[in-house]
């Protein structure tokens, strides 16, 4: 099966995303100004977007029920102990504040729920920032005097926070984050690696990054009738609800949480978080509504982080760069709370013909806070280091790093053998190399200057598989023509919403503008997160689903419908679990240009473009936000967003967003996303991919190439900060002014 | 943050007197930073002596093309100013290299020499500094430092005063005018803060109770450049940065004003430097010897030797820019 | 010790828990929100965003990090954008705030978005929506800026700064978002800041001051 090819189109030439897809990235006209005769692939504006722009959308601690109490959580002074003693008097005795919850009289929850969320249930410390206490008080103001007044007695332990490749404790977990296997194994790698005629070794380093959604996690709960209600800033309310009923020993339906708006993600919303279960043990404890928003800096002890990684690859090839032997192995942290493994060396198992290869992930447990999802885990430090080695071996070879890919590339997938459903790899880098102005004349490094600027491009392979996951939805048709579809979606900022309407709207055959779409509330039909970027495919199935069940009954339907409508519920779980036999990912290239200053070590990227091959594009408007919005946070992951554990306190030192750099706008002067429109009869009904994460995925080794191609330098260490830069350009002598002997 | 009783203070005497009659109060102007700082427990205060609304807040021109600048005027109308954009550019640019334009619209001139550490340690009340807590010890020696102190530290504290605007002031001379109890005084801007020592606790020469009322610019000497480099393009602290006055004739540096950011407790007057300048040829080589004369003090951490050199280019960099220009409007 | 599952009764509720601040420790603070008067007794430590958020119920504002790290809290106070989370209610008695719920002029016909508000939903200039009303406020400012003529870092010394690309993604770097939204945010900016109309002032957002560059 040729998957390749005749269905890889540019979507220019279909019209979907021709405006302004040149310049500056910016969308040319007023969004949605189109419509469509199908309301799927049009580009259609964001259904919450009013309510945005006006501050009308609430988020989770924009709600204050009657008699509400504020609340302030302390993380723990040590990194490793035990609580001797919560010192109350100070902290009650501050005017305003009703109660401090500590281990020793929080309310009991029951085990068996994520380890995460077992806060203020005993008197262990397994790392520094872990919630150890909540003060609950009448103003914002006593609760944050009254958690600075506590005062809490440990016995401290020694403890052990540095990643390192020689740790003693490092083991071969049985799956890394994804359920993926820990190793994989084919042919031998070591006579093929030894019998290649070039070979590249290269280990890549990727500090500990931070989420850091622009809202910081907040609940605000009450108990009403034995029922638990939640605001919770979270990216699946169904799950949430799911584990607090756990928790609190609760029917699912004595639990609701609404996520009716939520502030960002990428990941660290994804599961419970013990915000929302703080929040509910301080109701339940003082009988009244509570509000807790973490403070910017506990966001990266309690909330999760991509965890640093240390990668070596080791290709071999034949002198046209072809690879017969392929290592990546990821050695990675964990902490003693639960083990979460980032799947970094899954992508090799992907990208490349690799007859020999091992693929292998390595962990230790340390005392550190506990690392969880950060958007396109595994693939983006994974694909940071392979496609840093690619570009290696393109050097040593001497072959274009586009040339090189193409001569890699693969119908199969190297570690299951099985065909792609669609791969249009290649379809993407010789298209973005076409609208980036790539020249394959021009890559000798370090000869490129401007003034004391040295100019460099650098191009990078992204992938993100594509994942299903089951989903319940209900259609209603009312007497009056409209229609309303509830799934419990979440809408962090992707065009949930908007895109969820128009695959109802298109299953109805009616317009999106009558179609009300329920979404963010755990009492609608259960939901999976959103997570993996995976929404569009797992809720959009269900709503199709149902839509279109809806339309045939509609359809056999004599006479008005009765005042309640006609109600169709559907799910997928048969769908979504059946395997397939095709490998299912997305591809994409991104190309960077950046510039190195020889005075500062700055490096600045001047463009950013993608290029990405994602199924078929269900709104453009969306869909570009969402690719440039990923790509931004890749070249944050590239050049400025880095965070060091601190080895004497076990804590991440960069914790407010003065000392952890996400870009800011002036770090991107143009940055673009493209696709090729890509038909994929393998996926779902819409015949979508996700698109949420793969724009973060090629983009740190676009721009760590691209500052090869400037310097000749080749760091192997993220960010690209100036102190690095400038290191490595004074060992090369590409100062403006020579060093004096 | 424990509660504080709040006054609004009508004249600089009045906010004096207040001061004086109020333990444990401080002056209130922008509290772009000392919010901040109080909200993480830092700092904190029995009164708030709000000064922002006194009559502080205009640009004069004085005696002989002097500048005076009232301590309430906010960083965007200084960086703003016909006055300082055309004849002390270097103090227009440094504040516009500072914070954001919603942070200068509030910050004052006062407010902004009057900044503390950005160091990670002194900002977390959870932690030894000896800054913060005389005595308990500085973390940042062996911890996280890449962004501190290579000049002028101490074994007590390896602190980088963040202010962008005071390297500016610093390499242009300025005269801070101080009001306390005692009456009036004035202080060189670059003695107005301190080196750490043994007392970091210590930021400025500043004696309990007194008020910054002006700053005054001595006339310009020269064209003016100040650069800065850090982490992002935008919205950064420095890593480090150069603020450079420089009159250069025939060829030779006539007068020279040289300052570090980033790399101090306090803005760094490059004196050394200055001396080495004055009377020497305006080509790369003597800045860099001018440069290497400075930096030659520097006693770096751990992770932090690259300031050395990224100051060394900087230097290089804003002097030659400088003398280019003296070439071009002397051709 | 740890956990016998009993609550500790005595510290469930506290004999003071309506208790205000000391009367030294608090005032009665006036503030035009949005061209509407109002009047509250505040505790010293309250800021401008939680006087917004807590107390008027004005969520519009948005605290990202509560430290004038992000801008998501920018509003107009007399006319000008600051980070509304380091400005304390009681030093700002007297003053005019703009939050963006007062940006849209209200109308028969249901209110009229302000041009910078129609701007980001015409460039999808927007995902998850917490960074946007500060990003929309500072816009507003930042225009009233512009307009003034009050320079930037990227502004070639001498030079009355124009609306360019370059000029926008610096004026607009103190708002994160973490979305990455920024082009669309520069294009909607550069629309707003191009329409026919003043983009810049509002009625509570008097930019006259900003024509004087000397003082505020």
């Amino acid at each position: 099966m040729n998957a390749r090819g005749a269905n890889g189109r540019d979507a220019d030439g279909r019209g979907t995303n021709a405006r302004g897809t040149d310049g500056r990235g910016t969308n040319g006209g007023p969004a949605g100004a189109r419509a469509a005769s199908d309301p799927l692939g049009a580009p259609t504006a964001r259904r919450d977007g009013r309510a945005k722009v006006t501050g009308a959308a609430r988020y989770a601690a924009e709600h204050t029920p009657p008699g509400c109490l504020w609340a302030r959580s302390v993380g723990a002074g040590i990194a490793r102990g035990r609580i001797t003693a919560v010192h109350r008097e100070d902290a009650l005795s501050v005017p305003g504040v009703t109660a401090v919850l500590a281990h020793d009289n929080a309310p009991r929850l029951l085990p068996g729920a994520d380890p995460t969320l077992w806060v203020l249930q005993d008197n262990r410390v397994p790392h520094r920032g872990w919630p150890v206490a909540l003060v609950v008080a009448e103003s914002p103001e006593a609760a944050r005097e009254g958690a600075a007044a506590l005062h809490i007695d440990y016995a401290e332990e020694p403890h052990d926070v540095l990643l390192t490749a020689r740790h003693p404790e490092l083991y071969t977990p049985e799956t890394a984050n994804g359920g993926h296997p820990g190793v994989r194994e084919r042919g031998d790698f070591g006579a093929a690696h030894a019998a290649s005629a070039v070979r590249v070794d290269g280990t890549y380093k990727v500090t500990g990054l931070h989420n850091h959604p622009m809202e910081p996690h907040a609940s605000t709960a009450y108990w009403e009738d034995g029922m638990l209600v939640a605001h919770d800033s979270n990216q699946g309310s169904t799950d949430v609800r799911n584990d607090l009923a756990a928790l609190f020993g609760l029917a699912e339906d004595q639990v609701a949480v609404i996520n009716e708006y939520v502030g960002g993600g990428f990941g660290s919303k994804g599961t419970t978080r013990p915000v929302v279960v703080l929040a509910a043990m301080a109701a339940r404890h003082t009988g009244r509504p509570v509000k807790l928003a973490l403070p910017r800096r506990h966001l990266p002890a309690v909330t999760g982080h991509r965890a640093p990684t240390l990668q070596r690859v080791r290709l071999g090839a034949d002198a046209q760069g072809r690879i017969a032997a392929l290592e990546h192995e990821a050695i990675t942290q964990t902490s003693t709370v639960k083990e979460f493994v980032e799947q970094a060396a899954v992508p090799a198992r992907v990208m490349y013909t690799s007859p020999h290869s091992v693929t292998i992930h390595r962990v230790v447990a340390l005392d550190v806070p506990t690392p969880s999802w950060m958007r396109a885990p595994g693939e983006a430090p994974g694909m940071y280091a392979l496609e840093s080695a690619m570009d290696e071996l393109a050097v040593a070879v001497g072959a274009d790093p586009i040339e090189l890919r193409l001569r890699n590339d693969t119908e199969r997938e190297p570690d299951t053998g099985r065909p792609f459903s669609s791969r249009h790899l290649a379809e993407c880098l010789r298209e973005g190399a076409r609208r980036f102005g790539w020249r394959a004349d021009d890559r000798e490094p370090a000869v490129r200057r401007e003034g004391n600027l040295l100019i460099g491009t650098g191009v990078a392979a992204a992938t993100y598989p594509v994942y299903f996951m089951p989903s319940h939805a209900t259609a209603t048709a009312a007497p009056d023509g409209t229609f309303t579809v509830a799934v419990n979606a979440a809408d962090i900022g992707t065009g949930a919403r908007t895109v969820l309407a128009q695959i109802a709207a298109s299953a109805l055959r009616t317009s999106p503008d009558r179609v009300r779409l329920d979404l963010g509330d755990s009492r609608l039909p259960a939901a999976p997160v959103a997570g993996g970027s995976s929404g569009t495919a797992s809720w959009g199935s269900a709503v199709h689903k149902a839509c279109t069940e809806l339309t045939e009954r509609l359809e056999e339907h004599d006479g008005l419908l009765p005042p309640e409508g006609m109600s169709v519920g559907a799910d997928t779980v048969q769908e979504a679990t059946a395997p397939s036999p095709y490998a299912r990912h997305a591809f994409g290239a991104t190309f960077a240009e950046v510039t190195v200053d020889t005075v500062t070590g700055e490096v600045r990227v001047r463009r950013l473009l993608g290029v990405y091959a994602a199924g078929r594009i269900l709104n453009p408007v969306t869909a570009r936000s969402q690719f440039i919005g990923a790509m931004t946070m890749g070249l944050g992951m590239a050049l400025s967003e880095g965070s060091t554990m601190d080895p004497r306190f076990g804590d991440y030192a960069e914790r407010d967003l003065a000392s952890y750099h996400v870009p800011v706008n002036a770090d991107l002067p143009s940055i673009e996303a493209h696709w090729i429109d890509e038909a994929d009869e393998h996926l779902n009904p819409m015949g979508s991919k996700g698109i949420g994460e793969i724009g973060i995925v090629g983009t740190a080794a676009a721009i760590g190439n691209a500052v090869h191609h400037a310097t000749g330098l080749r760091l192997r260490e993220l960010p690209l900060t100036p102190d690095r830069l400038l290191r490595d350009l004074a060992l090369a002598g590409l100062l403006p002014v020579a060093v004096p002997a | 943050m424990k509660p504080f009783a709040y006054v609004r203070a009508h004249s600089p005497a009045e906010a004096v007197q207040e001061y004086a009659a109020r333990p444990g109060a401080r002056f209130l102007a922008g509290g772009t930073n000392l919010i901040d700082l109080m909200k993480l427990g830092v700092e904190s205060a029995q009164t708030l002596i709000d000064v922002s609304r006194l009559p502080l807040d205009r640009v004069e021109s004085g005696p002989g093309g002097a500048l005076r600048i009232g301590a309430a005027v906010r960083n965007s109308d200084l960086a703003a100013h016909p006055a300082v954009r055309e004849r002390y550019p270097v103090l227009s640019q440094a504040l516009l290299a500072g914070a954001s334009g919603q942070l200068r619209n509030v910050a004052t001139t006062a407010g902004n020499l009057m900044q503390r550490t950005r160091c990670l340690y002194f900002q977390d009340p959870g932690k030894p500094c000896n800054k913060r807590l005389p005595g308990s010890g500085c973390p940042a020696i062996e911890g996280v430092h890449r962004d501190l102190a290579v000049l002028g530290h101490s074994e007590a504290c390896v602190a980088t005063h963040p202010s962008d605007m005071a390297v500016a002031l610093a390499a242009l001379g300025a005269t801070v005018h101080l009001l306390g109890p005692d009456g009036e005084r004035a202080l060189p801007v670059a003695d107005f803060h301190r080196l750490p020592g043994e007392r970091p606790e210590r930021d400025t020469e500043l004696r309990p109770g007194e008020l910054i009322t002006a700053v005054e610019l001595p006339p310009p000497m020269g064209p003016s450049l100040y650069r800065k480099a850090r982490d992002r393009a935008s919205y950064a602290f420095a890593l480090a940065s150069v603020a450079a006055v420089l009159d250069v004739r025939d060829g030779v540096v006539h007068d020279v004003g040289l300052a570090f950011g980033g790399l101090a407790h306090r803005p760094w007057r490059a004196g050394a430097a200055e001396t080495v300048l004055l009377g020497a040829p305006a080509t790369p080589a003597a800045f860099a010897q001018a440069a290497d004369a400075e930096l030659v003090h520097a006693r770096p951490l751990r992770d932090n030797a690259f300031k050395v050199q990224l100051a060394r280019n900087l230097a290089v960099d804003v002097l030659s820019a400088l003398a280019a220009r003296a070439a071009g409007a002397a051709a | 010790m740890a956990g016998k599952g009993a609550r500790a009764g005595s510290t469930r509720q506290r004999a003071h828990p309506e208790a205000p601040p000391r009367a030294e420790h608090r005032s009665a603070v006036t503030l035009r929100v949005n061209g509407e008067e109002r009047t509250l007794t505040l505790d010293h430590r309250t800021t401008v965003l939680d006087t917004l958020r807590e107390h008027l119920g004005l969520f519009g504002t948005k605290k990202g990090c509560d430290h004038g790290q992000c801008g998501s809290c920018t509003v107009l106070i007399d006319g000008r954008r600051a980070n509304s989370c380091l400005l304390l209610a009681v030093a700002q008695d007297g003053a005019r705030i703009t939050t963006v719920e007062g940006l849209a002029a209200p109308g028969p016909g249901g209110e009229t978005l302000h041009p910078v508000q129609q701007a980001f939903l015409d460039h999808d200039a927007l995902q998850c929506g917490y960074c946007t009303p500060g990003q929309i406020c500072s816009a507003v400012g930042m225009l009233g800026e512009l307009a003034a003529g009050h320079p930037s870092l990227v502004t070639a010394p001498g030079s009355r700064p124009g609306l360019t690309a370059e000029e926008i993604r610096e004026r607009m770097s103190g708002n994160l978002c973490r979305c990455g939204a920024y082009a669309h945010i520069v294009a909607a900016v550069q629309d707003a800041g191009r329409a026919p109309g003043d983009a810049a002032g509002r009625p509570d957002g008097d930019p006259r001051h900003l024509q004087d560059g000397a003082t505020p």
